[in-house]
C-alpha cells in the first residue's frame, strides 16, 4: 500500500471535527443516536497553546544576547527559545554554564520547505539543577552552515551527524561530519519533506530491472 | 568486530584500533537496521504509527508504546484515566524486569557465564506470558492506545502479577548467588569501562548507565508520568561507574520494579480505561517533547503537529543510540576481551540505535 497522501488526507472536511465530543468505543457508548449532537457545533475553539514566554530566564537571555533571541514561546507548558542560528554555539555555552542546562538531551531538525529558511535545528536541553527542560531552536536555510555544538556537549557529535544524514544540514566546526545511519554513497536526505518515500524504490527498480516501477 | 559478531546483540560493527591487545581507539559503524521509522511516521496517521514504535526497542516494546501514547496525549491535551495509568505502569515495570533479565542473561553469557541465561529466560517467559494473556502478543505488543488502553485487564491479571512478583524475589537471589561474589565475574567487570559522572552527563548518557556513575536521576521521579507519583521506590546509584556497578544498579532496579508492581496491584482503581478521544486524531498545531524512563534510559518523543491527521515530524530520542556514543570513552585502554563486556554493559538494542 504505502500511498503517501501529499496533501495529508482530505479528512479535514467531514468527519474529523469531533475530536473531543465523541465517546470512545470502549467506554460503553450505550446508543447510536447520541451522535447528531456533535456536527453542528464544530469543536474548534481557538485554543491558544502557544503563548509568549516572559520569565526571568528569558529576560536574562535577552539582556545577554539581545536581538539574537528571536522569540520566546511556551507551547503546552514547554519553554522554547528561538535563537539566531549564527550565535547558536555561544548561546548553547551560556545555557550550559550559566543557566545550568548541563545535558543535551536531543538535537534534531524539522523541515519546513515553504519557509524562507527551511530548517529548524532543535536542541532539547535538560537541567539537573533545576529539573527543567528548555528547547532551543535555530532556523537555517538550505546550504547555510550552523555552528556545531560539539564543543559544548560531546553528545552532539552523533546527533549532528544524524541531522546531516537525514536533512543535509551542515554543522560548521564538527570534527567528523559524515553520514551515520545511511551508507556514505546515499543520494539525498530522506527526512526532507520533498524526499518521496517511493523515490529510492523506483530508482532501484529502474536501474536494476530496467523497467518502470508499478508502485 | 562485527557486524555479525555474537556479542554485538544485533548488527553493530565496531572498528577497533589496537596496540597489541589494547584498544587505543574505536569507531562504531551503525545503521544496518535503519528502517526510516521517523519518515514512516510522517506518512501514517497517529494511530497507525503506534505499532511501529514497538519495533525499535523490541525487547521492551511496552515502554516504547507508553512513551509514544503519552507524547501524543500531551499533544492532544488529554489524559488517560487513572485505571489505564495504573495498568500501564504495571505492564511497563514488568517489561523493565524482562528487559533487564534479557540484558543480564546475554551479558553474563558474553563474559562466559552460561547458567544465568537459562535462569533469566525462565522468569522472562513468565512476564511474556502475562503480556500475552493481556494483549495477545509477547514481544511487539502494541499494548496501549492513544488515550488509554484498548483491552481491559484479564480476570487473573492481578493474581498473575502477584504470583510472579512473589516468586521473583527469590529468583533475584539466585542470580546474585551465581554472580555477585563470583571471582571471575568480579575480575571481568570491576574497573572495566569506567564512565565518570561528568563524562556521562556530557555524553547525554541516561538510564542505569548514568545512575551507575553516581548521578541519582530517574525520570520516573524527576518528572513523573503514568502513575509513578503514587508509588514508593528507590533509585539505586553506583559509585565508580564501572561494569560491575552497572550490574548492581540493574539488579536493584529489578527489585524496585517488583516493589512498584506489588504496590500497584494492591489498588487498581476502577473506572474507564479510555479517555475521550475521537476516532480521527487531529492534534492542534504545535509541538511537544515527552520522555519516559525506558529500561535503557531516557526515551523521548519530539512530535510536531500541523493540525492534520498525520504527524508533521516525529523525532525519537533513543537511549541506546546516545548511550552507545560513550562506548569509545569507556573502551579506551582496555583489552579486546573487555570490549565484549562493555558492549554488553551499555545494554543496547540495535533496532533502537538504527531505527
Amino acid at each position: 500500500m504505502a500511498d503517501e497522501p501529499k496533501e495529508p488526507q482530505p479528512a479535514a472536511v467531514p468527519t474529523g471535527e469531533q475530536p473531543a465530543s465523541k465517546p470512545s468505543p470502549v467506554s460503553g457508548a450505550p446508543s447510536a443516536p447520541a451522535k447528531p449532537a456533535a456536527p453542528p457545533a464544530p469543536l474548534k475553539p481557538p485554543v491558544v497553546l502557544q503563548t509568549p514566554l516572559n520569565n526571568e530566564m528569558v529576560a536574562r537571555y535577552r539582556v545577554k544576547f539581545g536581538a539574537a533571541i528571536v522569540d520566546a514561546i511556551e507551547d503546552r507548558k514547554q519553554a522554547i527559545l528561538v535563537v539566531e542560528s549564527g550565535r547558536l554555539e555561544e548561546i548553547a555555552r551560556y545555557a550550559r554554564d550559566e543557566e545550568k542546562f548541563e545535558m543535551l538531551t536531543d538535537l534534531t531538525a524539522v523541515d519546513w520547505p515553504k519557509r524562507e529558511k527551511r530548517f529548524d535545528v532543535v536542541l532539547n536541553l535538560y537541567s539537573f539543577a533545576k529539573n527543567e527542560r528548555l528547547r532551543l531552536k535555530a532556523q537555517a536555510a538550505d546550504g547555510e552552515e550552523v555552528p556545531s555544538v560539539v564543543g559544548v556537549w560531546v553528545a552532539a557529535n552523533w546527533m549532528e551527524r544524524e541531522a546531516f544524514d537525514m536533512f543535509g544540514i551542515v554543522f560548521s566546526g564538527h570534527p567528523n561530519l559524515k553520514r551515520i545511519l545511511l551508507p556514505d554513497e546515499w543520494q539525498g536526505y530522506p527526512l526532507r519533506k520533498d524526499y518521496d518515500i517511493l523515490q529510492q524504490d523506483t530508482a532501484w527498480v529502474r536501474e536494476n530491472l530496467g523497467i518502470e516501477s508499478g508502485q | 568486530m562485527g557486524p555479525q559478531h555474537p556479542s554485538t546483540h544485533g548488527v553493530l560493527r565496531v572498528v577497533l584500533k589496537l596496540d597489541g591487545e589494547r584498544v587505543i581507539g574505536s569507531e562504531c559503524v551503525i545503521g544496518y537496521l535503519h528502517r526510516g521509522v521517523e519518515k514512516i511516521a510522517e506518512n501514517r496517521t497517529y494511530q497507525q504509527f503506534a505499532p511501529y514504535v514497538d519495533r525499535m526497542d523490541y525487547v521492551a516494546a511496552v515502554s516504547n508504546g507508553l512513551g509514544y501514547c503519552e507524547a501524543i496525549e500531551k499533544l492532544l491535551i488529554v489524559e488517560a484515566p487513572p485505571r489505564a495509568r495504573v495498568i500501564r505502569t504495571i505492564l511497563t515495570e514488568l517489561q523493565r524486569i524482562a528487559s533487564h533479565l534479557l540484558w543480564l542473561g546475554t551479558h553474563a553469557l558474553d563474559i562466559g557465564a552460561l547458567t544465568p541465561l537459562f535462569y533469566c529466560f525462565r522468569e522472562r517467559e513468565e512476564i511474556l506470558k502475562i503480556l500475552e494473556k493481556y494483549c495477545g502478543a509477547r514481544l511487539t505488543t502494541h499494548a496501549f492506545r492513544i488515550g488509554g488502553l484498548q483491552y481491559e485487564a484479564h480476570d487473573t491479571f492481578e493474581k498473575d502479577v502477584e504470583r510472579f512478583c512473589k516468586d521473583f524475589e527469590s529468583r533475584i537471589v539466585e542470580y546474585e548467588t551465581l554472580l555477585t561474589n563470583n571471582r571471575i565475574w568480579i575480575g571481568r567487570t570491576k574497573g572495566v569501562g569506567i564512565l565518570t559522572a561528568e563524562d556521562a552527563i556530557a555524553f547525554g548518557v541516561t538510564g542505569p548507565v548514568l545512575r551507575a556513575s553516581g548521578v541519582k536521576w530517574d525520570i520516573r521521579k524527576a518528572m513523573p508520568y503514568a502513575a509513578y507519583d503514587q508509588y514508593k521506590f528507590e533509585i539505586p546509584v553506583g559509585t565508580t561507574g564501572d561494569t560491575y556497578d552497572r550490574y548492581l544498579v540493574r539488579m536493584e532496579e529489578m527489585r524496585q520494579s517488583r516493589l512498584i508492581c506489588l504496590q500497584a496491584i494492591e489498588n487498581v482503581p476502577a473506572g474507564p480505561i479510555m479517555a475521550k478521544v475521537g476516532k480521527v486524531l487531529k492534534p492542534p498545531p504545535g509541538e511537544v517533547y515527552h520522555a519516559i524512563e525506558a529500561p535503557k534510559g531516557e526515551l523521548g518523543y519530539y512530535v510536531v503537529s500541523d493540525g492534520t491527521v498525520q504527524p508533521y515530524r516525529v523525532r525519537i530520542r533513543p537511549p541506546s543510540f546516545i548511550n552507545l556514543q560513550a562506548f569509545d570513552r569507556m573502551v579506551r585502554g582496555h583489552l579486546v576481551a573487555d570490549v565484549v563486556a562493555i558492549i554488553g554493559t551499555i545494554d543496547i538494542v540495535l533496532g533502537e540505535v538504527d531505527r
